[in-house]
């Protein structure tokens, strides 16, 4: 299938790292020329994974664009990319985001500008590189290398509160990562010292060995998502993190729990995943309601959308866990969805973050006024959170109900709640900041520049996109979706794929 | 009499690095610059690195041994000491100790290690061990009018004698129980008479264990590291963090794979709490230092609880890589300490944490080195610190201790937090004082040395894994 002129999945990995590289030797002083560069660097890397979207073929579950290497062969380890309907998406989106990071970030970072772009360069080529890698020894040093280049984003460009933050972040995942190391070994002589993912994901193993391994993947993962009840350094790290750092950890970091979800727990512990659905949506439901409750509380602004990333995450695994077609179908169209919806809200903080140096809530109010396009772009994604029909929103969160719901009632049922205190929270942040009475530190602040609009129109774009077409976008997980549920269901599920199909029907 | 003069090819390296001493002691009374003795030194050392080659053999009725095994422990030796000696040059002038026997004493250490890694003996690896260790405490108190300097020497030379007696205690005993001090003839000895169930066996191999484990660091002998580390000059410190450690792990891992190899049931309850323990108190207690050496030396300490891994899974796997490890940990340990040094300066010790507020402000390039080196004692890929933890952690697992590795995987979670923050303090505090840093070319090349290893490690292991694995071919 892979028929273009260059390896397409290791340009999109090691692009940014060699713009880093040539970034390195570009002179402290000469900051236009640094961002300059850095940018050039991500809308290549954007353009040259175009092809994965045009040229990728939707009838199969089998990996794409596959490139294959020996690399450590005393351990059998091979330097094995690829992409299928799960992952393909997320790459795009891992290579938009880099552009989007390093647009918003243009005025915002004066100090150490150099270092900045290379970290977010390397932050993008490492998550790429977690998206894409088939060799579970390369998986695991992308997921990690992805930790050095972000804990300096947090920590050195962050808020005042961001050495807590960033500590607390590395902590964190550093813990989850490690079990999931042991988990790693452990499989990797179990089945006969092998790290291929395709090769490990065709075994069966013993249900009581599943089940040690599915925690220990578990633990590396749910930090990552997050999910209750670790989540709690998302809504720090989120605070505290630049605005790039926040879009990096909402549009892709977090999705790398849910990805490994897919990609690892449910096709490698099938039985063990199917035993512990009871355990996952319980999990997934509190994270939604939770969440969604301590959203109406918040004071700050990115505090409030963090939590409410927690949420949204909460549905993506709920849909996920629901180990259906329409749960998992939705739950990566949600991942794509939450990437845009929130790191686009993420970018909207910033860009009123910027001109106030101020986070509180309480520090606006009729800003429609004397904002008007900043409001315009702000009440898109305000929509699209919330789960308005038309928006990306409304299809992600009423696929993974659904799947949900054909799961358990229960749990569909009170997801269904956490829609609704969803809406609450973010209009009233919407009303709050956007009409009530002008408060006067907002008076004479100048709209959005041309720069900020061309950071956000792209998401603009696929807010409608994936909402008003979705079937485009879901073309993609099928056959990769039905190739994961035979894996755990062993094949007997015709029924549940006549649900969908009729519901993609519904849809169109 | 039939005396038979015997074969000194495989103890070549060691006579011309007796000689390499030799020399330099001599040329300390002409030369004026005592920088040549540090040329004269690396010079020196790499041609003895040279005449390895083809060196392998045994001699002495036995006694000496070259082969793989000891082959790629004198190479982290001589890693070692090159970069010792590189890293010593500026530094041991602007500590005023600008002396010859510096580097007299370093070869002659070295010397020591290397007929520890060969010795198949147990007299002759009492031997090596001897004039490691005496030639180390010298050097730790070369700082003589230092006070903590002196105090880490008597305290390294009080508890280093201790640790002899030990040793000498365990090969009295084993040497009544078997008549041979011979590695090979003990543990043919052992399993063809069946005595490894012998209770005085036992305790002469805990008294090895605890022998040994002074010299690695092992907790509960690790009694002495943090104060000699602190003490003793930082160029030595560096030394002997990785130095002395090798050997130790090199006559470890010979001694018990060869002369207790029948006897592998009872290492495990023998080592895995020195294992546990070494990594627990090393990582929780660095997590309270202030002082930098000092937090080192509890690092070491940790280290040494993780290579040990390697030796409990007790199979070839295990002591690749345990010897990987230790070839890793040669560089980063070595890098770490390298811009430790840097920051001494001229009236400025430069070795509490704090001073290293801001350092990526000023000095961006010697800031981001230290990154690299701390995020790879982490064990963080893609650096070289996590290809040397994963390989323990992969033969401990393989050989059935998966628990083991779920405690040490823990604790290297906890390290993450006293090596990130210096990457902290580096990167997020804004500086207080203006620190200077003491450049010199020859500091230049052994902190890109170290960084190459690192990182080329960290990326492409697979040579230095396929090193590792051939010198241990027919041990």
């Amino acid at each position: 299938m892979n028929n273009l002129p260059y390896p397409i999945l290791s340009t999109i990995i090691f692009l940014p790292v060699l713009g880093a590289l040539v970034l390195l030797i570009i002179s402290r002083s000469q900051e236009t020329l640094t961002k300059w560069v850095a940018l050039i660097f991500a809308v290549a890397t954007f353009l040259l994974s175009f092809p994965l979207f045009i040229n990728f073929d939707k009838t199969t579950y089998k990996m794409q664009f596959v490139e294959r290497h020996d690399w450590i062969s005393a351990w059998n380890i091979k330097y094995f990319l690829g992409v299928d309907g799960i992952s393909v998406l997320m790459v795009l989106l891992t290579t938009i985001s880099a552009i989007l990071c390093i647009l918003i970030s243009w005025n915002a970072i004066k100090v150490k500008v150099k270092e900045f772009y290379i970290s977010i360069l390397l932050t993008c080529g490492a998550i790429a590189g977690v998206f894409s890698s088939l060799d579970l020894f390369l998986f695991y040093i992308f997921w990690e290398a992805m930790l050095i280049p972000m804990y300096l984003i947090i920590g050195v460009w962050g808020g005042p509160n961001r050495i807590y933050a960033t500590i607390k972040f590395i902590l964190y995942t550093l813990v989850g990562s490690v079990f999931m190391l042991v988990g790693i070994i452990f499989l990797y002589f179990l089945a006969g010292r092998s790290f291929d993912i395709l090769e490990l994901t065709t075994k069966t193993y013993p249900y009581n060995v599943q089940f040690w391994l599915f925690w220990a993947f578990f633990a590396a993962f749910a930090v990552k998502v997050p999910m209750f009840p670790v989540h709690t350094w998302l809504p720090d790290a989120h605070t505290e993190a630049p605005t790039a750092g926040s879009v990096i950890l909402a549009a892709i970091l977090i999705k790398m729990g849910a990805y490994g979800f897919l990609r690892f727990s449910i096709p490698l512990f099938p039985d063990a995943a199917k035993a512990m659905i009871p355990a996952m949506l319980t999990l997934s439901v509190i994270a939604i309601i939770y969440a969604a409750i301590v959203c109406l509380i918040q004071k700050d602004l990115k505090r409030l959308i963090a939590y409410s990333s927690v949420s949204h995450m909460g549905f993506i695994t709920l849909g996920i866990f629901a180990l259906n077609s329409q749960g998992i179908e939705g739950g990566i169209l949600q991942m794509i969805n939450h990437g845009v919806v929130t790191g686009a809200l993420f970018m909207c903080v910033g860009v009123i973050y910027d001109r106030t140096h101020s986070r509180q809530i309480a520090d606006y109010g009729g800003l429609a006024t004397h904002m008007p396009t900043y409001a315009a772009f702000f009440m898109v994604f305000t929509f699209a959170a919330v789960g308005l029909p038309g928006t990306n929103g409304f299809i992600g969160e009423f696929l993974t109900l659904l799947g949900g719901f054909t799961r358990s009632k229960l749990a569909g049922v009170l997801a269904c709640t956490g829609v609704i205190v969803g809406a609450a929270y973010m209009l009233w942040l919407y009303q709050q900041v956007f009409f009530m009475k002008v408060n006067e530190k907002v008076i004479g602040l100048p709209d959005m520049d041309l720069r900020e609009m061309v950071a956000l129109a792209p998401l603009i774009i696929l807010v409608f996109w994936i909402g008003v077409y979705p079937v485009q976008f879901l073309d993609f997980m099928h056959p990769s979706v039905q190739h994961l549920l035979e894996r755990v269901n062993g094949g007997g599920l015709t029924q549940e794929v006549n649900i969908a199909k009729a519901i993609m029907e519904v849809i169109r | 009499m039939n005396l038979q003069f015997p074969d000194l090819g495989p103890v070549m390296p060691e006579i011309y690095m007796t000689g390499l001493a030799l020399i330099l002691l001599l040329a300390d009374l002409i030369v004026k610059k005592k920088e040549v003795l540090a040329v004269i030194s690396i010079v020196g050392v790499a041609i003895v690195a040279y005449t390895m080659i083809g060196s392998s053999g045994a001699t002495f009725g036995g006694m000496y041994i070259s082969d793989g095994y000891s082959s790629f422990f004198k190479l982290i030796f001589f890693i070692n000491v090159i970069i010792s000696v590189l890293i010593s040059i500026k530094y041991i002038s602007i500590e005023k100790v600008n002396f010859g026997e510096h580097y007299c004493l370093i070869i002659t250490s070295t010397l020591g290690m290397m007929i520890m890694a060969s010795a198949a003996d147990l007299i002759v690896l009492y031997l090596g061990l001897e004039l490691m260790a005496l030639s180390t405490y010298v050097l730790a108190g070369f700082i003589r009018h230092d006070i903590k300097s002196n105090e880490a020497a008597l305290k390294y030379f009080l508890l280093g004698a201790f640790s002899s007696a030990f040793l000498l205690y365990g090969i009295s005993i084993i040497y009544g129980l078997t008549g041979t001090t011979d590695i090979k003839a003990i543990g043919l000895y052992i399993s063809e008479k069946g005595i490894a169930g012998n209770l005085a066996l036992s305790l002469s191999m805990t008294l090895f264990a605890v022998a040994f484990g002074f010299k690695i660091a092992a907790v509960p002998f690790h009694m002495w590291a943090p104060d000699a580390y602190e003490g003793a000059p930082t160029s030595i410190t560096a030394f002997m963090s990785v130095g002395p450690k090798a050997a130790g792990f090199a006559v470890l891992g010979r001694v018990f794979m060869i002369a207790f190899a029948s006897m592998k049931i009872e290492w495990a309850p023998l080592l895995i709490p020195l294992s546990i323990l070494s990594m627990g108190v090393g990582n929780v207690v660095a997590l309270a230092q202030t002082n930098i050496k000092r937090m080192l030396a509890y690092s070491s300490i940790a280290h040494a609880g993780y290579a040990l891994l390697g030796l409990i899974a007790a199979n070839n796997e295990g002591l690749t890589s345990m010897m990987n490890y230790m070839f890793i940990y040669a560089f980063m340990n070595l890098g770490a300490f390298a811009v430790i040094i840097m920051l001494r300066t001229e009236g400025f010790k430069g070795d509490n944490i704090y001073d290293y507020e801001g350092l990526a402000k000023n000095h961006p390039l010697l800031a981001a080195l230290m990154l690299i080196f701390m995020f790879s004692l982490t064990g963080i890929p893609p650096t070289a610190g996590f290809i040397g933890k994963l390989y323990v952690f992969m033969s401990a697992i393989n050989a059935g201790y998966t628990w083991l590795v779920l405690v040490a995987v823990v604790f290297s979670a906890i390290s993450a937090y006293f090596y990130l923050r210096i990457v902290m303090l580096m990167y997020m505090r804004e500086p207080k004082v203006e620190v200077a840093i003491s450049k010199s070319g020859s500091i230049g090349i052994a902190l890109g040395v170290a960084t190459l290893g690192v990182l080329a490690i960290g990326v492409y292991p697979s040579c230095l894994i396929k090193l590792a694995k051939a010198a241990l071919s027919g041990f």
